[in-house]
């Protein structure tokens, strides 16, 4: 069973250099209270992986406006000009990748495989360095699995098992990224007893949640 | 009528009842708003949908629910929701019939470049790439011409290419145009314009047919 802390308490288990995986789109479903959390903390030299570096006042963003970024796996930058700046300065290194080959590379490495073979990205520049792999006549990449310390998602409601649904499309990569995390820390509006969800409805099964952060708390 | 809505209401024309459609962000947007009497398509957004409604009305905008653009949407009856794995699972998997991209250049061979210009702008490419290497047809909506007045259908894209050969169709404010084993056939053109103006005004190589039509 997850156990339920502060925002305080989750952020203070990251330390300098730590692996982030952290859910939302575009701030969508970001987990906005332990962002600020680790803003609040300003540890530094964090390599994160998100699908966009979101607003420079929303969502990851703030994270790279403090300077907290050293490194990140990220696939859309168009609204977030601090990054690009920080990234033209050298200040920042990115890796920029296809948004469904980022999700497949996370999701590989929370279901124990070592990479996928992927069409995208053939004939242009993803493909520098990689090896490419012929299955049944047909070209992929391989891309390896993305790991993480720590993944920070946000959901709609939690049970006391950390079983998870989330709301609209603040779903997004949030359950990928929570599958991925050696430690999983969800940020979520509701905690609810064991039985008030329905099992058939679980999209992101307990067993992956390790600590619970109750919104507004 | 503008030149966003001309191109837009031209593609919506290539949808037919029942496709899955993928708009990205900016132009390829104005598509929705010319879909034709009759014909029902299903919209994905790939942060995570199936049956994309319109924007809300002002003070009915719901937070955890947007498009890829970050703008406000609403949910159609029999809308799903999914999470980004199964959402690119959708695209990349070749489930989607139609994705309409825009171009920051596009070329005779099918190759399209539409995510960063090296130095300048370096937004990314996002789920762009997954789109054009999975959709079952891609087709470009771009003004034939960057501001400048330089043609942005070329012979070959100089600019980091977001997928080789996967374009099915280019449609600008002058011209639609196919994607054919043997070049750009030049399908349509405005109707307020001459073959002649168009080819001036493409650096790719056209194939001109015995009827161009008009649009």
């Amino acid at each position: 069973m997850p156990k339920i802390i502060t925002a305080q308490e989750a952020v203070s288990m990251i330390k300098s250099h730590d692996r982030l995986l952290i859910g939302g789109f575009l701030a969508v479903g970001a987990p906005e209270m332990l962002i600020d959390a680790l803003v609040a903390q300003n540890t530094k030299d964090l390599h994160m992986v998100v699908i966009a570096s979101d607003w420079e006042t929303k969502g990851v963003g703030k994270l790279v406006v403090n300077r907290q970024i050293k490194s990140a796996q990220v696939s859309h930058m168009g609204t977030n000009k601090a990054i690009q700046a920080q990234m033209n300065a050298g200040e920042i290194e990115i890796e920029l990748v296809p948004q469904g080959t980022l999700m497949e590379r996370v999701r590989a490495s929370g279901a124990g495989l070592g990479g996928i073979l992927t069409p995208t990205g053939l004939g242009t520049v993803v493909q520098d360095g990689k090896d490419l792999i012929d299955i049944d006549g047909k070209q992929h990449i391989l891309e390896k699995a993305i790991e993480g310390d720590f993944a920070l998602v946000h959901a709609w409601k939690a049970d006391k098992m950390g079983n998870l649904i989330y709301r609209k499309t603040a779903r997004n990569s949030n359950p990928i990224m929570a599958m991925a995390g050696k430690t999983t820390i969800v940020e979520v509006d509701e905690i609810v007893e064991l039985g008030e969800l329905d099992p058939e409805a679980i999209v992101t099964p307990g067993v992956f949640v390790n600590y619970l952060v109750k919104t507004g708390a | 009528m503008d030149k966003r809505a001309m191109i837009g209401k031209r593609i919506a024309l290539e949808l037919k009842d029942g496709d899955y459609v993928n708009l990205g962000i900016g132009l390829p947007t104005e598509v929705a708003n010319h879909i034709p009497d009759g014909v029902h398509v299903i919209f994905q957004s790939e942060n995570g949908m199936l049956g994309v409604g319109p924007v809300p009305e002002a003070g009915k905008e719901d937070k955890d629910l947007s498009n890829a653009g970050g703008g406000y949407i609403t949910e159609l009856p029999g809308a799903s929701y999914f999470d980004s794995a199964m959402s690119f699972a959708i695209i990349r998997g070749g489930h989607i019939d139609i994705t309409v991209l825009g171009a920051l250049q596009a070329d005779e061979k099918g190759n399209l470049a539409n995510w960063m210009i090296p130095g300048k702008l370096i937004p990314g490419m996002g789920g762009a790439m997954d789109l054009v290497t999975g959709a079952k047809k891609v087709i470009v909506a771009t003004e034939h011409c960057d501001k400048f007045g330089n043609s942005k259908i070329l012979k070959q894209c100089t600019l980091p290419l977001t997928a080789q050969g996967k374009v099915s169709l280019i449609v600008t404010d002058m011209a639609v145009m196919e994607v054919t084993d043997k070049g750009l056939l030049l399908k349509e053109i405005a109707s307020d314009l001459t073959v002649e103006e168009v080819v001036k005004a493409t650096e790719a190589a056209l194939i001109i047919p015995d009827n161009v039509g008009t649009f």
